[in-house]
Parts: structure tokens; C-alpha cells; sequence
């Protein structure tokens, strides 16, 4: 709630220029020379902070957003909006879609097109690419001005419980002060910093999508999902790419999925290097670079060169420079995430994190957006509504794509025990990949549901084309609480991929083949 | 007794009854028999002797057979059970259930009539379900001498090679894109009509196949072979040599589904194509116009023009009738931003060939729905999409009395996909007012199957149980087992009782006794237990055997 202003007075929300300094008042926040106040400050000018700058805003609000992007190692920096628009879910799809056209430019001939295959410019799809983020960068800044939030290219840190200061690129410094802020400076890429020449020659994915020029043969290292998705469009586009994984990839997802993944991609021309972890990494004459590693299971080394080394082995959250412990908030000391509640309030109750700043939240562009959004109807008494952290759909953009919702079949075994579990599932071929005789080995889809009838479905995974697109839909039938039977009720579009969600019949307890024959 | 073919009653039952149960009676007397025939779930035919003309003389025939001079008189699968007592007698022994099982003397349990999407779905779950069954499939060439294999129309003339043409066009638009996305090539792009529909009808083939074989592993007999209705219960089977052969069954499915729909005018069967010949043209359609504003039509057209070609669309009204209209005009105008030309509210009155070729030379005369305007086009091809016509003039349908719809040649079903004659039924486009879909008719058909043959009619509750006696003493906490047999088809009725574990005689006593009563699962829910007792757990049974759910207690 807004239970009224702190520390001074304003002019009517969103009048333009809020530079009102002499209007300062008693309060808990100390009144300081040069402060601007507002009713809400937000710290990140990314997905969840540019939702919930907006929502407020639109809510009568006096808002204002702080944001600085300090470049990457290699000097890689961008616009408003954050990691979704800039290094990541955009710009990595672009590319995405670049891999799939070359996909589709094989097939083309089947289906009676005369084109021979084609080499890839890189240079090209990377100023498209670009451009389009730009654009999107233009579009942020044209909304803050419509909602008439504030924006500050400022780097912010707290003062005390109630106050910022902003430190712009020139050494200016700005007070600014609110009842109520808002942490959403999400995380940038972890290096390895143990590892020598890690820092000195790999890039990241805040690099990888700015690259004017092709990054040749590359080494990615990780086993997110985003080592996954960079190592699979960066084969897709004709680079002869290597995916390092010391353990399991894609932690924390199903893992047969997780399995089925890599074996596409390991059948797809990217060359996989499972169980190995990285020593060094060195310059040799030239641009290329040698990387040395350890196979772990028998400790025995061995050594590549490559062109481009990309580290993808997690997300260090944004919080160092913050000064959380003048205000007081209190973070996770292992992961560096800000401890919140479902209010995504911090120990201090007028200070907020939302994204992936946020400790145990999904690290989702759409869950920080809604997170924001309700965060900002919440504090304007709009709504008591929570943020429903349960069931988040989300998509990985390998060459094969994986859509999930819900819980993974280890999850649902361990939360409900083997016996109260049956799984559903099916290996199908995609109509579009009979005619260039596509290879549809993993192509497969299962859905996890409870035992007892009418079988709640507790999660579905979906492996094949437009997983996105498919799995949409069905995380609504889950958040509806649909039932295995429902489901199955459900009359499919043919011919579709979707439709083989509402024809799985085979449950893997019967043990029976779960390819799909026919229509 | 069982009243055969020759005798005159039986013939006169025959006759008189397409139904396996017949109930012979005066409209008083035959309540009772009717009721419980009806709690079993079994459609009966009742004749009532005291409102037909020829009553007396039946009944004299009757008790000269029967040797039962009363009514009612009742007849179950052509065998006389007898009055209103001994039929009841049948209930309670289990004997008339036995005898409604049984099927008289036919080839098949099923016979389909249609291998498309929805018949053939729906004789491979009876199959499952242990059934004889047949499919009667025969595709009659097009006008234009296309013909196909098993499957029906979604896998040969519909939603498999439209999609599959559709990427075709779609991977133009992408080849296009991809030159954005940084993919390098210089040569001029062109297509080629053989080598897709080359690669779309191998595809076809092998789902046609792949029908074929699924139809073989479930033991369901195929034949090649259009069929029509020549009297009750039987078929008549034509191969394409015109050779004959006679198939009878308990139930039957039309699922025959549709054909393109011609203009009926000059020159059209001779000189247009439908979407039956398209997807297999063996040669390139050039400069076509596509007749029609259905979605078959719009697809069509978006194909084509997504592959090159020159199109033309002529509609008579408005785009895609049915669907929401100010899509279907976004639609429209995206067609036309792919390069289709429109012509609204013109109607096709001639069709000449000019030249003749591969393609050929057409010339069209359309005339204004709206005024007495005529106008002329020249076009390579043809394709008329006004609509798709239901398969239902030449099967017979008039001999065992299945009604068709006068307007739409469609048949009418009730919620059960049932037509006028109760054991014919019917699936899929050929329905009156349903949708036109092939997972629509792939789901109803396996429904139909399921409520026809559908599984077991027992049903069976049962759990182990600790009895209270037993946990202190930590005897074996899964030693003791309850079980009840439930009759599905008779409101849940309790067939069979089972008890194991101490006291077994004494708890017996008292539920034999509410069997013999007509106890129901119903009842014995609705039962207050006894507390703590063993015998009480006969009330609060829930689980069935089929769901496969745990019954085991937890002990000490």
C-alpha cells in the first residue's frame, strides 16, 4: 500500500521533470541536500523492471527507473531493456531462427525447390539482428516517456533504507529517494575466473550475439540451457562447434529430456564432450586459442584449438554493487540472490526484488514481468494477488526445441512416490520432416501424471519443432488443472505436433512402444 | 426353443424385428420386462399384440412354438425365455445376460464401411476389443480419373498432402527470409511440381500402407470392395472387377465421408480438377483459378501462389462461411498480399477447353451474382472447392430404412452416433451437423467402439485390511482381503461377495442376504459401518481392481 509519501512532498505524479529538491519533509528517510523523491525507484531497467516501472506509473504513480549496463569483459555494452532484449531471449532466438532457415534450406529441394545449400554471413544476420535489438532498446525508452516514468543511465547504489544514489558514466552523482524500491538488476554470465586465460580470451553470451564478426570454431562450456541454445544455432549456422559439460546438462530439467537433447544435437554436427571440464586457456600466435581439459572420469587431459571460447556455466546475480547492507537487505551468502518473500518483499518491507535478482525465483523473462506487474498493483492496493511461481512454462531453443511445463518426472516421483505416478508418452515424427526424410529419433513427448483417475497432469515435456508454440497452450490446461482424462478428450488439429499431447496412450509402466504409428 | 429361419414364427420375428430383443405382450402386461430391460441398458422392441392388426394370429403361431399361451412372451437373441417370471428367473441366474452376449449366427460383430480417418479408427478399437470386424473401403475414381489407396481423404486428398504442400510454400517464404538472416546463395530459385508432388505422394503411399498394415496386425479384414445394404444385416461387396460377394453383421458404421462438389455446368467434370487431383497432378496447375471460398479453397489458393504460380480466386459470397468473418477476411486480404487476385461475387456458367495440354488452355465465362455482368478468364487450371457432397445416395440406404437428411444427403445420429436403424451406425463428414474433422471423426469413431463393445461388465472393488483385533497383536497387516463383483450393466448390482479374515462365516450371512434383496454398490455406500469392525469395510470400498491402486495397509 501507499500509505503516504517518505521524506518529502511531490508535484502531481508523472509531471514530467521531477527535480522538485526544496520540497523536503520530516520522515524515517534523513533528508539530504539535492534528493529527488518519487513513489516508487527501480534499480534495473530489464523486463521485470520495466513492467513494473510502467504498471506504476500507469497507476497514478510517481516512478523513476535506474539503469546502467557496465560492459562485459570484452567491452560489449547495450540499450535499455535488459537481458532479454539485448543478450539474450531475443537476440538468441534471431539466431535461432537462422539455424532453423538453414534447416530449412536443406529440405527446401524435397519439397521442389531448386536452391543448392548455402554458405552463412554472419556479418549480415548479425546487423539484422542487432538492429532489431536497437529498435527494441528505442521502443523501451519511448514507453517510459509515454507512462511518464523517469529514466536515469545511472548506476545506483543505496544510501540508506529509503535512498539511491545514481552514479552516471561521466562521475555525476544523483540522491534519489522513495517509499518503496524495487531490485531488478538480474545477473550477468559467470567466468571462471580459477580457470587461466578464462577472462583474457572467452567471451560470453553478453558478447556472443554483439560479435561483428563470426566467432569461427568455437568452444562453449556449460551446460545450461544457454550453453545448450548458443552451441546448437552456432552449429546450425555451419560453425564447427564443441558443447564441454563437466556433469548432467540441463540440471534441474527432466532429465530423460535432458538426454534426448544432447543426443540430437550430438547427431546434428555438434561435437559433445560430456564429463570434461576446462584447466586453461591460452593464445597462441594469431587469433586462435588453445584450450587444455580433463576428462574426469579417467583424469586424462587433452587439448583443442579454437577460434572462440564461450562461457556458459551460470549467472552470477547483480548485487555487488548495490551497497544492500546500508539498506539492510539481506541476500543468500552462497548464491548472491536477495532473500525475498511471496510479496517478493526483502527483510526490509518497502524494498523489493523481483527477477532473477530474486533468490529461488525462475530465471524467465514472462515470470518477472508478471512479477512486476502484480508487485506494482499490489503496492497501488489494486490487488492482493500473488505472483504464482508453480507451473512456469518455458521453452529451450536448441536445434530440437524443448518445451516443459510443470514437474519433471524426477520431480513428480519424489513428490508423490513411483506408485502414484504414470507417465504418458510417445516417440512421433513431424509430418514436415517425412518428405526430406529428416531424421525424428527424439522427436517425443511426455506428459507426467498422478495415478489415482482422473489424472491430474502435473507436467508435460514436448521435444520437436515450435515446442514454444506447443507447450503454450497446455500450461493453461495445467494451471486449469487439467486431468490426463481431459486431455485426452480433447480433439487434436491435424496435423499438427501438438495433436500427439492429446493422443498419448502408452503409458511407460505398461512398457509397451511408444512409437506413433499412422495417424 | 430357438426360432430359426424357415419356421413361420421366426420368420415372422425376423421380420417384424431388426432388434435382438423382441417382447411379445398386451401394453399392460410388458412394463415390468420393459423396465428391467431397460436397466440393463438393452433397447428392446416390444410388439403389443393388443395394437396390431394380426395380434390373434401371432399369439396362436406363438403358443403353437412356445407352448405359452399367455403374454407377455419374450424373446431374446431369437431364443424364447418365456414370461414375465421366467425372465426374471434368467436376471437373477445370470442366464439372460448370458444370452444377451450372445450375437445370432453373422460373419462379423462390425462392419465398417468407409477406410478413412473415422471407420478406420473406429474397427481397429472394436478389433481391440476382440471383435470381428470388417472394412469395406473403394475409392470410385474422380471425374478425372484420380484414384487412392486405403485411408480416406485427410491422408490422401486432404490435411496430409495440404499441409505437406503448404511447407512446400512455406519453405519459399523461409528461403526468401533466410537471405536476411545472413544465408548466401545467388542463383535464381525455382520449383519443381514433380519433385514435390513425387515426394508428397511417396509419403501417401506409405501411410496408405501403413493403414494396411495396422488393419492386418489387428486382425480386422480388409477388402477392397465398395459396399451398399441389400437387406438387414447384410451387404453387398463390389471389387473393382465388379465381382460380388454377401457380408452379414450385428452393427454396422458408414463412415464413407465426402467427394468435391461440381458446379454442374457446362464443361466442368470434363475440364476442371478438385482438390482430389491436385495433390497428385503430375503436372504443374501454371495460371489456375480456384472456384470456392471454403477453407479448402483459400488453401488452395495460398499453395499455389506460395509456390509461384498465377491465382485467381472466385467466390460467390463471403470467405470462409462459418468462421469468424473479420478473420476471414484478414485471411483474404493476406492472400492477396501473397499475389492472389480475388473475384467477389462471380459464379463459373462455362467452362471450354481452348488447348489442349499439360496443362491445357482453359476458358471460364462467370456471370455477377449481383446483375446480369459477365466476364471472361483464361486460365491453365481449374480447381473447384464449392464444397464436398456426402457418399449416402448409392449404399442402400433405403432398403433397411437409415434415413438421410433430403437437403444435405447427410444422416442424422443421435448423441450415440446412432441413425434411424438402431444397429447401423455412423462417423466422420458424413454426419448432419457435425464437424468435419478428422480427429473429430478418429475420436468418435473409438468412442462409438468403446460404447458398442466397450470392456467388461463386472466391475471390482476390493482392499486388504488390518482387522482391529490383529494390530496390537502386530499380526500381518495385509493378510485379510475384501473383495465385491459389481454388475456395470444392472446399476452397479453386487454379483459376487468375498471375504477373507476371522469371523468370514458370520459377516457372510447378512450380505448374502442383501444380495438375494438386489444389492447395489449404491447401497452399500450408503450403509453406516459398524465401528470397529471387520464387516465394515464392505462400506467404504473405492477402489476398483482396474485402476491398479494400492490396497496394501501399513502394519506395525
Amino acid at each position: 500500500m501507499w500509505a503516504g509519501r517518505v521524506g518529502c512532498r511531490r508535484g502531481s505524479a508523472g509531471q514530467g521533470d521531477p527535480t522538485d529538491t526544496a520540497e523536503r519533509q520530516e520522515g524515517p528517510a534523513p533528508a539530504m541536500e539535492g534528493r529527488q523523491c518519487y513513489d516508487l525507484l527501480v534499480i534495473g531497467g530489464g523486463s521485470g523492471g520495466l513492467a513494473c516501472a510502467k504498471e506504476a506509473a500507469q497507476l497514478g504513480k510517481k516512478v523513476a527507473v535506474l539503469d546502467y549496463v557496465e560492459p562485459s569483459p570484452r567491452g560489449t555494452r547495450w540499450g535499455l531493456g535488459g537481458t532479454c532484449v539485448n543478450v539474450g531471449c531475443i537476440p538468441k532466438k534471431l539466431m535461432h531462427q537462422a539455424a532453423l532457415l538453414g534447416v530449412m534450406i536443406r529440405d527446401a529441394p524435397h519439397y521442389g525447390w531448386g536452391v543448392a545449400q548455402a554458405p552463412h554471413d554472419w556479418a549480415t544476420m548479425a546487423d539484422a539482428v542487432q538492429n532489431h535489438v536497437k529498435s527494441l532498446n528505442w521502443g523501451h525508452r519511448v514507453q517510459l516517456q509515454d507512462r511518464k516514468v523517469k529514466y536515469f543511465n545511472v548506476k545506483a547504489s543505496f544510501v540508506n533504507t529509503h535512498t539511491l544514489c545514481g552514479v552516471s558514466k561521466g562521475g555525476e552523482e544523483t540522491l534519489l529517494s522513495a517509499e518503496h524500491i524495487v531490485i531488478a538488476t538480474g545477473g550477468r554470465p559467470r567466468y571462471p575466473t580459477h580457470i587461466e586465460g578464462a577472462l583474457e580470451y572467452g567471451i560470453t553470451s553478453d558478447d556472443l550475439f554483439w560479435l561483428k564478426e563470426s566467432p569461427g570454431k568455437t568452444l562453449v562450456v556449460g551446460a545450461s540451457y544457454v550453453a545448450l541454445e548458443c552451441a546448437g544455432l552456432l552449429t546450425g549456422l555451419g560453425l564447427d562447434t564443441t558443447l564441454m559439460i563437466r556433469s548432467v546438462p540441463l540440471r534441474a530439467f527432466d532429465q530423460q529430456m535432458a538426454s534426448l537433447v544432447i543426443e540430437h544435437m550430438a547427431g546434428h554436427g555438434t561435437r559433445v564432450l560430456q564429463g570434461c571440464a576446462p584447466e586453461r586457456v591460452e593464445k597462441l600466435p594469431g587469433r586462435q586459442l588453445r584450450v587444455t581439459w580433463v576428462d574426469l572420469a579417467s583424469d586424462r587431459k587433452d587439448a583443442g584449438t579454437f577460434d572462440t571460447v564461450l562461457w556458459a556455466i551460470g549467472r552470477v546475480p547483480e548485487t555487488a554493487s548495490l551497497n544492500l547492507e546500508k539498506a539492510g537487505v539481506r541476500m543468500n551468502p552462497v548464491t548472491g540472490k536477495i532473500l525475498v518473500d511471496a510479496q517478493e518483499a526483502t527483510s526490509i518491507p518497502h524494498i523489493y526484488a523481483i527477477g532473477d535478482v530474486a533468490e529461488g525465483r525462475p530465471e524467465l523473462t514472462p515470470t518477472a514481468i508478471m512479477a512486476g506487474r502484480l508487485l506494482a498493483q499490489r503496492l497501488s492496493g489494486q490487488t492482493t494477488d500473488l505472483m504464482d511461481y508453480n507451473n512456469v512454462p518455458t521453452t529451450v531453443f536448441t536445434p530440437l526445441e524443448y518445451g516443459c511445463v510443470g514437474l519433471s518426472e524426477e520431480a513428480a516421483v519424489a513428490r508423490h512416490g513411483e506408485e502414484h505416478v504414470e507417465v504418458y508418452h510417445a516417440f512421433y515424427k513431424p509430418l514436415e520432416f517425412t518428405v526430406p526424410q529428416r531424421d525424428a529419433s527424439q522427436c517425443y513427448i511426455k506428459m507426467v501424471c498422478l495415478r489415482e483417475p482422473p489424472q491430474l497432469v502435473l507436467g508435460l515435456h514436448f521435444l520437436g519443432p515450435n515446442a514454444g508454440e506447443v507447450t503454450q497452450g497446455f500450461a493453461l490446461g495445467i494451471k486449469c488443472g487439467a486431468s490426463y482424462q481431459q486431455v485426452m478428450r480433447t480433439v487434436g488439429i491435424h496435423p499438427t505436433c501438438a495433436e500427439e499431447v492429446a493422443k498419448l496412450r502408452i503409458s511407460k509402466r505398461s512398457g509397451l512402444d511408444p512409437t506413433v504409428t499412422g495417424c | 426353443c430357438e426360432v430359426s429361419r424357415g419356421h413361420p414364427a421366426g420368420e415372422m420375428l425376423l421380420v417384424l424385428s431388426p432388434k435382438k430383443e423382441v417382447i411379445l405382450g398386451r401394453r399392460a402386461f410388458s412394463l415390468q420386462v420393459k423396465e428391467l430391460f431397460s436397466s440393463l441398458g438393452v433397447d428392446c422392441n416390444i410388439l403389443e399384440l393388443d395394437q396390431v392388426d394380426e395380434g390373434a394370429s401371432v399369439q396362436e403361431v406363438l403358443s403353437e412354438i412356445t407352448n405359452q399361451r399367455t403374454v407377455p412372451s419374450i424373446f431374446v437373441n431369437k431364443v424364447h425365455v418365456g414370461g414375465c417370471d421366467h425372465t426374471f428367473q434368467a436376471h437373477q441366474s445370470g442366464l439372460l445376460q448370458q444370452l444377451l452376449q450372445q450375437g445370432p449366427a453373422y460373419d462379423y460383430d462390425l462392419i465398417v464401411i468407409g477406410g478413412g480417418s473415422g471407420g478406420l479408427a473406429c474397427a481397429q478399437e472394436a478389433a481391440v476389443l476382440g471383435r470381428k470386424v470388417m472394412v469395406l473401403d473403394f475409392v470410385v475414381p474422380s471425374p478425372r480419373g484420380t484414384s487412392w489407396g486405403l485411408g480416406g481423404t485427410c491422408v490422401n486428398v486432404g490435411c496430409v498432402p495440404k499441409k505437406l504442400m503448404h511447407q512446400a510454400a512455406l519453405l519459399g517464404q523461409a528461403l526468401t527470409d533466410s537471405r536476411k538472416f545472413g544465408w548466401e546463395y545467388s542463383q535464381q530459385v525455382r520449383h519443381s511440381w514433380a519433385t514435390m508432388t513425387e515426394a508428397i505422394q511417396s509419403h501417401v503411399g506409405s501411410l496408405s500402407w501403413g493403414h494396411r498394415l495396422a488393419l492386418r496386425e489387428k486382425a480386422v479384414t480388409y477388402v477392397n470392395s465398395y459396399g451398399e445394404f441389400v437387406e438387414h444385416h447384410k451387404v453387398k461387396a463390389t471389387n473393382e472387377k465388379g465381382q460380388e460377394a454377401f457380408y452379414t453383421a450385428a452393427k454396422f458404421v458408414i463412415a464413407t465421408g465426402e467427394r468435391p462438389r461440381y458446379l454442374g455446368v457446362e464443361g466442368d467434370k470434363e475440364h476442371c480438377i478438385t482438390s482430389d487431383d491436385l495433390f497428385s497432378l503430375p503436372y504443374c496447375p501454371g495460371t489456375t483459378l480456384v472456384v470456392g471460398a471454403s477453407y479448402v479453397a483459400l488453401e488452395c489458393a495460398g499453395i499455389l501462389a506460395g509456390l509461384g504460380l498465377d491465382v485467381t480466386v472466385m467466390a460467390r459470397s463471403v470467405l470462409l462461411r462459418g468462421f469468424d468473418q473479420e478473420m476471414a477476411e484478414k485471411v483474404g486480404a493476406s492472400l492477396q498480399q501473397l499475389g492472389v487476385r480475388f473475384l467477389r461475387k462471380f459464379v463459373p456458367v462455362e467452362v471450354q477447353q481452348l488447348e489442349k495440354g499439360l496443362p491445357g488452355r482453359l476458358k471460364v465465362v462467370a456471370k455477377s451474382t449481383e446483375g446480369p455482368e459477365t466476364m471472361e478468364g483464361v486460365y491453365n487450371t481449374v480447381l473447384l472447392a464449392i464444397g464436398r457432397d456426402s457418399c449416402t445416395k448409392k449404399l442402400g440406404l433405403e432398403k433397411i430404412g437409415v434415413n438421410i437428411s433430403e437437403k444435405t444427403g447427410k444422416i442424422p445420429v443421435n448423441d450415440e452416433e446412432q441413425t434411424s436403424v438402431p444397429y447401423v451406425y455412423a462417423v466422420g463428414d458424413v454426419l448432419e451437423g457435425k464437424p468435419q474433422l478428422t480427429p473429430v471423426a478418429v475420436q468418435a469413431g473409438k468412442l462409438l467402439a468403446r460404447r458398442l463393445f466397450g470392456g467388461r461388465s463386472e466391475k471390482v472393488y476390493h482392499t486388504l485390511f488390518w482387522p482391529l483385533e490383529w494390530t496390537v497383536a502386530c499380526r500381518d497387516s495385509n493378510a485379510c482381503y475384501a473383495k465385491i463383483i459389481c454388475n456395470k450393466l444392472d446399476s452397479d448390482r453386487v454379483i459376487g461377495f468375498h471375504v477373507l479374515g476371522p469371523n468370514a462365516g458370520e459377516i457372510t450371512q447378512g450380505f448374502a442376504a442383501a444380495i438375494k434383496c438386489g444389492l447395489t454398490k449404491q447401497l452399500l455406500d450408503d450403509t453406516i459401518g459398524i465401528h470397529p469392525t471387520c464387516g465394515e469395510v464392505f462400506t467404504t470400498l473405492e477402489i476398483t481392481k482396474a485402476s491398479g491402486l494400492d490396497v496394501t495397509q501399513k502394519g506395525c
